[in-house]
């Protein structure tokens, strides 16, 4: 099913006139409204006059998480501050907090694509939808509470409740028939079900709509089998926009991303070059109808190639592959977004001094488990005492689970048994999980 | 219908319209407001091959026609009714009618003029009561009216209008708009110039917000109505300064 054939199924001449409409406009606003914009431009001699055709969006600067990070919190905002009707923010655990704002159009929006892709993965006004997302800051759990009252759909707003046996209780009880959540969260869900000895086919469940998080095909497989269900991914993160970006079809094969209101680029992350169609690079995104936080060029860091090729379900629509990983080391881990270096930012308040560390991310029984292997040193106070090292062991986990809100399991290891070989670089992050 | 794109236009060196692009679905109503001097007028004398462009494009139903003539692109199914009305202020409305008809009338469509006679004086019943009176004894409405019609005698594809709520007394500018509502709901193309934003958001499907000649905000037209840069600017809702 297509929510909006007339915009989702546009042509692609007339798309592209529509592209080019709003990009211009765009440029317009922030030109006139974003001091950050304006400076930008002006120093790299741009007149928005000059964007004359969607190449030309080449031409732009980019705009980073940087820029972000120095405009908290309110800087970037293209209109006045009463003009917003809602903020949204990133957890801050990877630095400063970045700070979004939405006017009453830009939820309207929002909560209409994120219609459309609940409407793609064949969510209709006939299902209960049970959001477990979180509902905070994070653009997940509104995001699609919004978007599934704008469908019609019954919604269920359980949040994501460690509790994962009420969780499934209401799921049962309230004959739920789609889920929203992060993958992690539904192979949770899954292996609690086996726990608590609920067959599938107890439950109503048809469907999940899963994001958030990159997630691998083997995941997917792993869902649908064990819930007995369709899972559906989709991409959109809180600096954009949030969920609604783009979202898988009835074909699982690539995410349609709405044209209509983002222009998706991919480049090369470190010539900063465009790539071609099918190329895989960082993904970078321009927002089109955005009114209270509009966004140029900017670089997710996350990296995926765009598809050109049409798509037997009728949109026209680019489509962007799953994502395939990150352009840095951001370590998305139970949804929550980390830098290797805050853990080492964490060790040296300990400890006093930054220690070698490695991080090993796995999967065991479905679940994500974080290990942080570290070296004792001899120069640690009470290096020869077990007692200490042990108290040593539950301040670095206390302190880690206080600033990321993630509890890491923490080894001690022998000196020098991390520090790399001549020649060689430090392995911070060892990702197992996709294996 | 119509595609405009990186429209560049204005009177000597001074630029008016700077890289415009917009666009006008069939059947649909689009709105174009902003302030006095912003470029609107100007914007539509362009369309219309009044004015000449000094770049972009301008496309009518996927065929160029940038630089062709004022009076051919009549041909090609273009109308304006220009603020001002610029009626034959001596001849009767019958003439004025009449001569809204040449493009129909070149072509040898005698029978189609009849009809479409017929129909104009149907939609604006206050023409047929004085057909015989001459134009500019008419008043300010119905002068505004007979242009209306005038235009649609060469059966327009697309019809533009200037300002058509200008000077008018609050009663007719609810007639003319009732008007332009109906041949909206015909299946008409409208194109709209408005300084009565209010007026021409409520009726549009999508508007262009003009500002010093540049698009800084389009979209559907309730969505543009409870934009509070729209409100602030032109719905005369509450203004206060930015960032209070």
């Amino acid at each position: 099913m297509i929510l909006e054939p007339a915009m989702e199924t546009l042509s692609r001449d007339d798309l592209e006139q529509l592209q080019i409409e709003r990009l211009q406009t765009t440029l317009n606003r922030v030109y006139r409204n974003v001091a950050f914009y304006r400076k930008q431009f002006d120093t790299h001699r741009i007149i928005p006059d000059n964007v004359a055709s969607l190449s030309d969006l080449a031409n732009l600067p980019f705009t980073t998480k940087a820029d972000l990070n120095q405009a908290y919190p309110y800087d970037m905002f293209a209109v006045p501050l009463k003009d917003i009707v809602r903020i949204h923010s990133t957890s801050g655990t990877t630095g400063r907090a970045l700070v979004v704002g939405y006017t009453r159009n830009d939820i309207r929006h929002w909560s209409t694509l994120v219609a459309r892709l609940l409407t793609s993965a064949g969510v209709t006004e006939h299902d209960f939808i049970q959001i477990a997302y979180h509902y905070s800051l994070f653009t997940g759990g509104l995001g699609f509470h919004y978007g599934a009252e704008h469908l019609g759909a019954s919604v269920v707003p359980s949040s994501e409740n460690s509790d994962l046996s009420k969780q499934l209780t209401l799921m049962k009880d309230f004959k739920i028939t789609a889920l929203a959540s992060t993958p992690n969260y539904a192979l949770k869900l899954a292996r609690v079900m086996q726990e608590m000895n609920i067959h599938p086919d107890r439950l109503h469940l048809k469907r999940a709509v899963l994001g958030a998080e990159p997630w691998s095909e083997k995941q997917r497989q792993e869902i649908e089998s064990r819930l007995h269900i369709d899972a559906y991914d989709n991409y959109g993160i809180s600096e954009v926009m949030g969920p609604g970006m783009a979202g898988e079809c009835r074909e699982k094969n690539g995410l349609h991303i709405n044209e209509d209101h983002f222009i998706a680029e991919v480049i090369d992350p470190k010539t900063l070059k465009p790539l071609a169609a099918g190329e895989e690079g960082e993904l970078v995104f321009t927002t089109l109808t955005k009114e209270g936080f509009p966004l140029i060029r900017y670089r997710t860091g996350d990296l995926a190639a765009l598809y050109e090729r049409s798509c037997p379900c009728g949109r026209t629509t680019l489509r962007m592959s799953r994502i395939a990983g990150r352009t840095d080391n951001l370590i998305i881990f139970k949804g929550s977004k980390l830098m290797p270096e805050q853990i080492g930012d964490l060790l040296l308040s300990v400890q006093g001094l930054t220690p070698h560390y490695q991080i090993i991310l796995e999967t065991k029984n479905l679940v994500e488990e974080m290990e942080v292997k570290v070296e004792i040193s001899e120069n640690l106070p009470g290096f020869d005492e077990i007692r200490k090292l042990e108290a040593m062991k539950s301040d670095i986990a206390k302190t880690i689970k206080h600033h990321l809100n993630i509890l890491p399991r923490i080894s001690l290891v022998e000196p020098n048994s991390l520090k790399p070989l001549p020649g060689q670089k430090e392995k911070r992050v060892i990702d197992n999980r996709s294996n | 219908m119509l595609k405009i794109r990186n429209l560049d236009a204005g009177y000597g060196r001074l630029k008016v319209v700077r890289r415009l692009s917009l666009h006008v679905n069939p059947s649909e109503i689009v709105a174009i407001i902003g302030a006095n001097g912003a470029g609107k007028s100007t914007l539509l004398n362009t369309i219309s091959g009044l004015i000449r462009p000094t770049g972009g494009q301008i496309m009518l139903e996927g065929s160029e026609v940038t630089s062709v003539a004022a009076e051919k692109r009549v041909f090609l199914g273009m109308a304006q009714v220009r603020e001002g009305r610029h009626l034959f202020a001596p001849m009767t409305v019958m003439e004025n009618l009449i001569l809204g008809s040449y493009t129909q009338f070149q072509r040898k469509r005698e029978k189609e003029i009849q009809e479409d006679l017929d129909y104009v004086l149907s939609i604006f019943p206050r023409l047929a009561e004085r057909r015989t009176q001459l134009a500019g004894t008419l008043s300010g409405g119905e002068q505004q009216m007979l242009a209306m019609a005038r235009a649609l005698m060469s059966r327009p594809r697309l019809l533009m209008l200037d300002e058509p709520s200008m000077g008018l007394a609050p009663r007719l500018v609810r007639e003319i708009f009732n008007i332009i509502i109906r041949l909206g709901s015909e299946g008409r193309t409208l194109l709209l110039v408005e300084q009565n934003a209010s007026a021409a958001l409520s009726i549009a499907d999508r508007g262009y917000v003009l500002e010093t000649g540049h698009i800084v905000l389009e979209g559907p037209a309730q969505e543009l109505k409870s934009n509070p840069d729209v409100q602030r600017a032109y719905l005369g809702k509450e203004y206060k300064k930015i960032n209070e």
